[in-house]
């Protein structure tokens, strides 16, 4: 067992765990966060991704001491019900979901592409949602959530 | 409720030593109700009230199994907040959404005044399993909770009329308050009529609903109400349930179907971290740890010996198997005993055969579930279809008696049918059972895909039809193979799925039966007869088409592996061979599909559907394939498609147009056109996600998902083994054609749109390339191999 400090959604957290262990469980288990979901553990759906440092990255597959001490933002992180962040308030208009469990990884990765690419083309945005997996095929609406998005920040 | 956003409905004054002695009851704190006039307890409700310190009078003993009772159904407080319970689970379709709205359109309250509590054995009225092909407002817009809505709204109108001295035909109802029509002044509002109090009465049979044409709430794209906790990461999937003191479980599963444990080596975790335990109950193995991680370094070391089971039929003569196999079970849907000589009689035949592989449900999140079992009683959190039935089923698995036992759904990573939230129920309960305190468990990636879920339905199905000197349609005779193991568990059989399996139940078998008697009454719910035959069984024709000559038989012989209600289970399949068969016939006879499909029809809201979907479609009315088709590079076509769901569930015809890649063997569908009658629509845009989604589900199936296996296991075990289209995925434009009639019964949409893609899409490439594909998917490597048999043909076929 090792001690980390985490920053999470801007409040820093310590923990006492495995440091082999995957910042999934720790943010999901030890920090009770909602937003991040065990989907495959082996970094092929994206349910799990959380922004660290601004970048998406699959958590089921990140060790938690390779994070320490680095900016990290789940899905609540972003915004809340009353005051949803701009992208998740474009899924909500466009009632892009159908069970809602992919919506953590399709947020996140599109948002951190967007931020670093704000320019990107459509096929940029297929491109960087090519590994992200919502088996209810909400594609449609969510891809419609995501170039408002784009549009509305660019 | 299961929303974070939605707990601040819930915010009432409750201790925090409440609160946990709630939860380690089963309770959660949002499950207790302020001011709801009830507060709902099933279990001791004395125990309950004198920990919260309320009088024991004061509390309604509720919900259950009496779903006659109106008090099952109905609760209004004196504030005239309104509860309701619904024993329907949503499980990403938004019925949860859309029963607001009824009760809201039923008892004339907004629905910002109404809560409405799910699918808890405690608390719900039992409404046995929601299934995907009722997601829309039948199981509730019927019977069940609108009538209840109708019977509370009269009986509140009744009382108003003794209080108010009027007869209720004066008085009207408006949020929440019954007034006289011409004397404003004369009014009284439920929470005073009722507010606290049971309304002791039984649903009435006759209570009068609100017709759809007058809907007001109903009716309407109204958001759903869990999306912004969605959106936000504040929602609670079963995923994230929590509970104190809980423990984390990590099943070991068998390498290969049929392996039965020898051994196990418990010393090979001794001493690691997080006080593992090791769990063996006949051939369910697992282990419990502290924390997750701890839990699943333990269940990788563990050392478990398995005897292997039988080896498996090879996949690349499953077929071959499948119609060859002795103990199958032989039913006939239709049979005019005439389609051998119609057949010797006929101008021109036409013959094929149709395959379909098992896929899977394939849910996101693999499934997980909570288990409290604590002696006598156990508590589980589970996204299952049937709290009821798994509440029956988890009592068998764990010796307990049922009314002991309590399911609560907490909706789950979408399912599709039966993913495996039955079967890892079962093995937290269990866990928790061995180790005394509560247990979570979600499975893996791999045990979700070969030791969770109950795959859909392999097919195989030769079609004959005759066709006359006029190009219509005299005999059509129709034969399939499937196979199935297992099934839900429904009330008595665990079996049924992969963890009461390997604790030594039975799976539901087939019973062979080698002479089908006649059919006695007509069944289409598997969409076995195809659309344009008479279907006539008893005397009358109740098919939609008009072909006399008929007979379809099918034939059911065990699966080596589990299988469950994929959805669109059989109907899928059988209307992809069906709708692509009757699309080679209008080929033959050089007949533009679409308007030969008008005139083998006699049902006219099928009719209505095509004629919709193909004026969207902007239909380019002519035979398949299109003329002139370029020998490489891309051809473009159109299909077509339609079916009535289950023979009396939905209304829908399908265009999808394709471009496919004769150097690569790639399909690229462009766009798709859906036309959809389900009767009356209760929210248009949750019926146009449905559809949505339905019909991209249907695409990856038909162009990706297939399971694999080789001599002893299943093979396709993760993302890259079973192919799926992704978010980013070049998905078609989807425009959905919504036809309303309120005048009709309502009907099913989850299910509809992803019956047909498979057989337009097979139509489309057609229609572009002039290569029949007959197989399930539409793999680039099959269409290549379809495409250079071509040569030399117009046409070709594999």
């Amino acid at each position: 067992m090792s001690v980390f400090t985490l920053k999470v959604n801007g409040q820093s957290h310590t923990v006492d765990v495995d440091p082999t262990t995957p910042l999934l469980y720790v943010l999901s288990d030890d920090l009770a966060l909602k937003g991040p979901k065990f989907g495959c553990g082996l970094g092929q759906c994206g349910s799990c991704t959380a922004i660290v440092n601004g970048r998406a990255v699959r958590s089921c597959r990140t060790p938690v001491s390779t994070v320490s001490g680095a900016e990290i933002v789940t899905l609540e992180g972003l915004g809340s019900p009353e005051k949803p962040h701009p992208i998740q308030k474009a899924f909500i208009d466009e009632q892009a979901a159908q069970c809602g469990y992919c919506l953590n990884g399709v947020i996140l990765t599109a948002k951190a592409f967007l931020d670093q690419n704000p320019k990107a083309t459509d096929e940029q945005i297929h491109q960087a949602m090519s590994t992200v997996l919502c088996r209810c095929f909400t594609t449609t609406r969510m891809m419609r959530a995501i170039k408002k998005y784009a549009t509305e920040r660019a | 409720m299961n929303t974070k956003s939605q707990d601040a409905h819930d915010n009432f004054d409750l201790t925090e030593a409440a609160a946990a002695a709630l939860r380690e009851h089963g309770f959660s704190r949002r499950q207790f109700l302020k001011g709801s006039g009830a507060l709902v307890v099933a279990f001791s409700v004395a125990e309950f009230a004198d920990r919260l310190g309320i009088a024991p009078e004061k509390m309604l003993a509720q919900g259950g199994n009496t779903p006659q009772a109106l008090d099952s159904w109905v609760a209004i407080a004196a504030d005239g907040n309104v509860t309701v319970y619904t024993g329907r689970a949503d499980m990403g379709q938004g019925t949860y959404t859309v029963q607001y709205q009824l009760a809201a359109e039923e008892l004339s309250v907004p629905m910002s005044r109404i809560r409405l509590v799910e699918c808890d054995t405690a608390m719900t009225p039992d409404q046995g399993t929601s299934s995907g092909s009722q997601c829309h407002p039948v199981n509730f817009n019927q019977e069940n909770l609108a009538q209840a809505c109708a019977t509370a709204r009269e009986a509140l109108v009744a009382m108003a009329a003794s209080k108010l001295g009027a007869p209720a035909s004066d008085l009207t109802v408006v949020d929440g308050v019954v007034t006289h029509k011409s004397d404003a002044s004369k009014k009284v509002s439920y929470g005073e009529l009722i507010g606290g109090k049971r309304f002791d009465m039984t649903i009435k049979k006759d209570a009068k609903r609100k017709p759809p044409q007058t809907w007001k709430v109903m009716g309407r794209s109204v958001p759903r109400v869990e999306m912004p906790a969605l959106a936000t990461g504040r929602f609670e999937h079963v995923q994230n349930v929590r509970v104190p003191g809980m423990l984390h479980g990590r099943m070991v599963r068998p390498p290969s179907i049929g392996a039965t444990v020898g051994s196990v080596d418990e010393s090979s975790v001794k001493g690691m971290p997080g006080n593992v335990r090791v769990v063996v109950k006949k051939n369910l193995v697992g282990v419990v740890a502290d924390k997750p991680w701890q839990a699943i370094q333990a269940a990788e070391k563990l050392q478990v010996t398995w005897t292997p089971g039988p080896a498996l039929p090879k996949q690349n003569d499953f077929y071959n198997y499948l119609r060859n196999h002795p103990g199958r079970r032989d039913a006939y849907s239709v049979n005019s005993k005439d389609v051998d000589a119609k057949l010797q009689g006929a101008t021109t035949r036409v013959k094929a055969t149709y395959l379909h592989p098992y896929q899977m449900h394939g849910s996101l999140g693999s499934s997980c579930a909570v288990a409290d079992v604590n002696g006598t009683n156990a508590t589980l959190w589970s996204s299952t279809q049937a709290v009821y039935p798994l509440r029956s089923t988890s009592a068998m698995v764990l010796g307990l008696q049922p009314q002991n036992v309590r399911v609560i759904y907490v909706r789950g990573s979408g399912c599709y049918g039966l993913n495996g939230a039955d079967a890892v129920a079962y093995d937290a309960a269990i866990l928790s059972q061995a180790v005394g305190k509560p247990v979570r468990v979600q499975l893996t990636r791999k045990d979700e895909m070969v030791w969770g879920e109950n795959y859909g339905l392999p097919f195989v199905v030769d079609q004959q039809a005759g066709v006359d000197a006029n190009g219509s349609i005299i005999a059509w005779d129709y034969e399939t193979w499937s196979a199935t193991l297992g099934n839900r568990p429904g009330n008595n059989a665990p079996g049924n799925v992969a963890s009461g399996l390997l604790l030594g139940f039975p799976p539901q078998a087939v019973q062979a039966r080698a002479q089908a008697p006649d059919p006695q009454n007509f069944d289409n719910g598997n969409n076995a007869v195809p659309a344009y035959v008479a279907g006539r069984v008893g005397g009358k024709n109740n098919g939609t088409g008009i072909v006399a000559s008929e007979r379809v038989l099918t034939h059911t012989v065990p699966s080596p592996f589990l299988t469950g209600p994929l959805r669109s289970p059989a109907r899928l399949q059988n209307s992809f061979a069906q709708e692509c068969f009757m699309d080679e016939i209008a080929a033959q006879v050089k007949t533009d599909p679409v308007q030969f499909r008008l005139r083998h029809l006699s049902d006219q809201r099928l009719k209505d559907v095509i004629t919709a979907a193909a004026k969207q479609a902007g239909w380019d009315t002519r035979p398949s394939p299109k003329p002139g088709i370029p020998r490489s590079g891309i051809a473009s076509g159109r299909g077509v498609a339609c079916v009535l769901y289950e023979g009396d569930n939905g209304y829908v015809a399908l265009v999808a147009e394709v471009d496919v890649n004769q150097d690569t063997g790639v399909v690229r569908t462009k766009r798709i056109v859906v036309a959809q009658d389900t009767g009356p629509i209760s929210s248009p845009d949750g019926l146009r996600n449905q559809l949505e989604g339905g019909a991209l589900q249907g695409l990856s199936r038909a162009l990706g998902e297939d399971v694999t296996w080789d001599d002893q296991k299943i093979t396709s075990i993760d993302w890259a083994t079973y192919k799926t289209l992704y978010v980013g995925s070049n998905v078609p434009t989807i425009e959905s054609v919504l036809i309303d009639h309120p005048e009709a019964e309502a009907m099913g949409a989850g299910e509809t749109a992803i019956t047909i893609v498979a057989a337009a899409v097979g139509n489309a490439i057609y229609d572009a390339t002039g290569v029949r594909i007959r197989q399930v998917p539409f793999t680039p490597e099959r269409v290549k191999a379809a495409l250079a048999q071509r040569a030399g043909n117009q046409t070709a076929q594999i």
